[in-house]
């Protein structure tokens, strides 16, 4: 039996079913609330609004980021990994309690680090730069996520070498290899942001340490900072290498060449933090420069993707007898809403990538550093590439984990749901990046500026924000319902667990794609290359330590 | 490994396309020298004053000969120190002539901080215990605002101020 025919027979248990639909819970409801948050700041930007209560609105900014950006994506793709790694390779009683573990420690770090925000001790936003000094348990629930994270890395490395042993010389499943990837890049790169929060951040919350290097945290945060949205974006990747040429009814256009673009996005992911660091002092020129140049690498995997997605479409288009230059694009299965999301994530790409090229060039992210341009270059990226493919991914995951079916009502609401999203993001998408080229910050509540007439200019794309953020909440509203539907009350039955082929006469995959050792070897080689004089330099340069400052965000 | 004929086309070109790009970048930086601010000078964020450049009397616009100038800043929450003017009160706007070549030197002497001309390439971020720098010629008239435009606390969008570049 042939490792193919293999993953089509492994079904997921219900114990398996139940360990991933608890991280689908957890990712619904931060959908809800962090969503909820992103229109009260769009409305409170337009100037027409302001928050009752006393609430402030950098305390709802940190909310909506930290349950977005780091709560939100890493539930859903551990839940998500583990069916994929379930299916294709399986999973043991041991490996499944100890998963179980890592799931209470994020949960637990999860509520300490919310009522930390919630109290309005912790309004830092999730990038939480020193010295602004927020509650020691907002830091020590962060450092729980990253650990019950780093559980399920462990576990993921387990269940593939026991697959690998078990079936000695034969070649790992392309859907393990790509998780036991995208977890390699987010365990290498977790460990910054851990260093800067257990040895430095930590101790000087707590009032063991009177000072905190600035640039050095900045430097660690950013060293993870980067590689964060690649772990964002792989699984989006694996969807589309691996389960969308299944639901369109074709193959893999290559196994290769899947393998090939992951192994990069794990070497060049990493050592390019410096690009987002480009306008701050104390830092090399000449380092910057080999960042950026490290940075523009991940195109070219990129590059590589966006081949083998249209390959594939066209390859099976043809296949199905759609002939003429464009026949076959317009027959592809726009009505299926498992198909139709990952691909208006996938198109949202191609403005989503050029505007990343804009912010890591040297010189061109002057123009746009911290202006509101960069987030919209995040809502195209993260919150439309990514979440409308996890999206997609949900309307068969859902039904498959809940033993329920996805039916053609739901579908259509999908559909529905599909194009609210891709209208609300491309108003407020498109807003932030014309507002942020005429120079209006971030991260800023609604201002005046003294009543300049550029301010005055800024308003107006601030009001169409607003109009994009409620059409956004709509579309999150039915996003949960459908999410309630394919959970409680869709009819019973068996849904599919898409995992494509490759073609029967495919070239074999060469050997050294699955060599470990080299891939990680040479990432830290490159990591030592890109951070290790700096970093040195950073140190031996260093100016006297920041007290802590707990005043500016009202944590006195 | 076997890539396909068009992929090799496709990948040889936006490769290509990427060294080329780069070399643009390169040659901007290191032989036109339009480099990032990037001064590596420290100071003591508790001390700010310890620095020439930072003293309360230096503060603000400084002509330094015909069509140079130097703008010196102590950022602080939720404030833009440009000195005092005769009447001893805060300076919050900046007059400088066009075509004036201005050299921005900013320190924090508490939290991180961004400050940002808009409207123009001055945009820098401001951290304490080091200097940013930043030169500039400004060829267009116009009022520009100076936002902070890293997150600094709950009272960070109040924290501004103006320049007006004239004929």
């Amino acid at each position: 039996m042939s490792d193919q025919e293999e993953q089509r027979t492994w079904s997921l248990s219900k114990q398996e079913k139940r360990l991933s639909m608890s991280f689908m819970y957890v990712t619904f409801i931060s959908l809800l609330i962090g969503g909820l948050m992103g229109l009260l700041q769009t409305l409170v930007r337009s100037g027409t609004f302001s928050l009752p209560w006393g609430i402030g609105y950098y305390q709802i900014l940190t909310v909506h980021g930290v349950i977005l950006g780091l709560v939100l994506t890493t539930y859903f793709i551990i839940g998500f990994q583990y069916t994929l790694m379930n299916k294709t390779v399986g999973m043991s009683h041991k490996q499944r309690q100890t998963a179980w573990l890592g799931f209470w420690v994020m949960v637990v770090g999860t509520i300490m680090a919310s009522i930390t925000i919630l109290l309005g001790k912790a309004s830092v936003l999730y990038t939480f730069y020193a010295p602004l000094k927020a509650h020691p348990a907002f830091y020590i629930g962060l450092a729980l996520v990253i650990i019950g994270s780093w559980i399920a890395c462990f576990v993921n490395f387990r269940q593939l070498q026991v697959w690998k042993k078990q079936h000695k010389g034969e070649k790992s499943p392309l859907l393990a290899f790509m998780v036991v990837i995208n977890m390699l890049l987010w365990f290498i790169a977790t460990l910054g942001v851990a260093a800067a929060v257990l040895v430095q951040f930590i101790p000087w919350s707590l009032g063991y340490a009177e000072t905190i290097n600035i640039l050095i945290s900045r430097t660690l945060f950013w060293y993870f900072g980067h590689p964060l949205v690649y772990f964002w974006l792989l699984p989006a990747y694996m969807a589309w290498y691996a389960i969308i040429p299944k639901i369109i009814g074709g193959k893999i256009f290559s196994d290769s060449l899947a393998r090939l673009s992951f192994v990069l996005f794990l070497m060049f992911s990493i050592p390019v933090g410096f690009h987002h660091q480009l306008t701050e002092p104390g830092i090399d020129p000449v380092w910057k420069f080999v960042q950026v140049t490290l940075t523009f690498m991940v195109i070219v995997p990129s590059l590589m993707t966006a081949f083998s997605m249209f390959a594939t479409f066209e390859t099976t288009g043809r296949k199905k007898g759609f002939g003429g230059l464009f026949g076959w694009f317009k027959h592809l299965p726009w009505k299926d809403v498992r198909f139709l999301a990952p691909m208006i994530g996938m198109l949202a790409f191609i403005p989503g990538g050029t505007g990343g090229i804009i912010n890591a060039s040297n010189q061109l992210n002057q123009v746009v550093h911290n202006t509101i341009w960069v987030t919209g270059h995040f809502h195209l990226t993260v919150a439309t590439t990514v979440i409308l493919t996890f999206f997609g991914l949900s309307y068969w995951l859902i039904p498959a984990l809940t033993g329920r079916k996805l039916t053609s009502k739901i579908n259509k609401l999908g559909i529905i749901q599909t194009v609210i999203w891709t209208v609300g993001m491309t108003i407020m998408s498109g807003s932030m990046h014309i507002e942020g080229l005429l120079g209006a910050p971030r991260r800023s509540s609604y201002s005046t500026y003294g009543g300049t007439e550029q301010a005055s200019d800024w308003i107006g794309y601030q009001i169409a924000q607003a109009v994009g953020g409620t059409i956004l909440f709509v579309g999150i509203l039915l996003m949960v319902y459908i999410f309630i539907q394919l959970v409680f009350f869709a009819p019973k039955g068996e849904e599919d667990f898409p995992i494509a082929e490759e073609e029967p006469d495919a070239e074999p995959t060469p050997r050294f794609l699955e060599n470990w050792k080299l891939w990680i070897g040479l990432t830290i080689g490159l990591i030592l290359i890109a951070y290790a004089i700096p970093f040195m330099d950073i140190i031996q340069n260093s100016p006297p330590g920041s007290p802590p400052f707990d005043w500016p965000i009202g944590n006195s | 490994m076997h890539l396909h004929k068009y992929e090799r086309i496709w990948l040889l070109f936006g490769t290509g396309s990427l060294v080329v790009f780069l070399l643009i970048i390169g040659f901007g930086a290191f032989y036109k020298g339009a480099q990032p601010p990037s001064e590596k000078i420290t100071i003591d964020p508790q001390n700010v004053e310890a620095q020439e450049s930072f003293k309360k009397e230096n503060l603000g616009l400084t002509k330094v000969e015909d069509g140079k100038y130097i703008v010196n800043v102590v950022a602080s929450a939720f404030n833009y120190d440009l000195g005092k003017d005769e009447d001893g009160s805060n300076v919050k706007k900046l007059r400088i002539p066009k075509g004036s070549t201005v050299l921005f030197q900013v320190t924090s002497k508490d939290v991180v901080h961004g400050f940002e001309l808009a409207g123009t390439n001055v945009n820098m971020m401001v951290e304490p215990g080091y200097i940013s720098s930043y030169e500039t010629e400004l060829n267009e008239t116009g009022e520009y605002t100076l936002v902070c435009n890293e997150y600094c606390g709950t009272g960070h969008h109040l924290m501004f101020a103006e320049v007006e570049v004239y004929e």
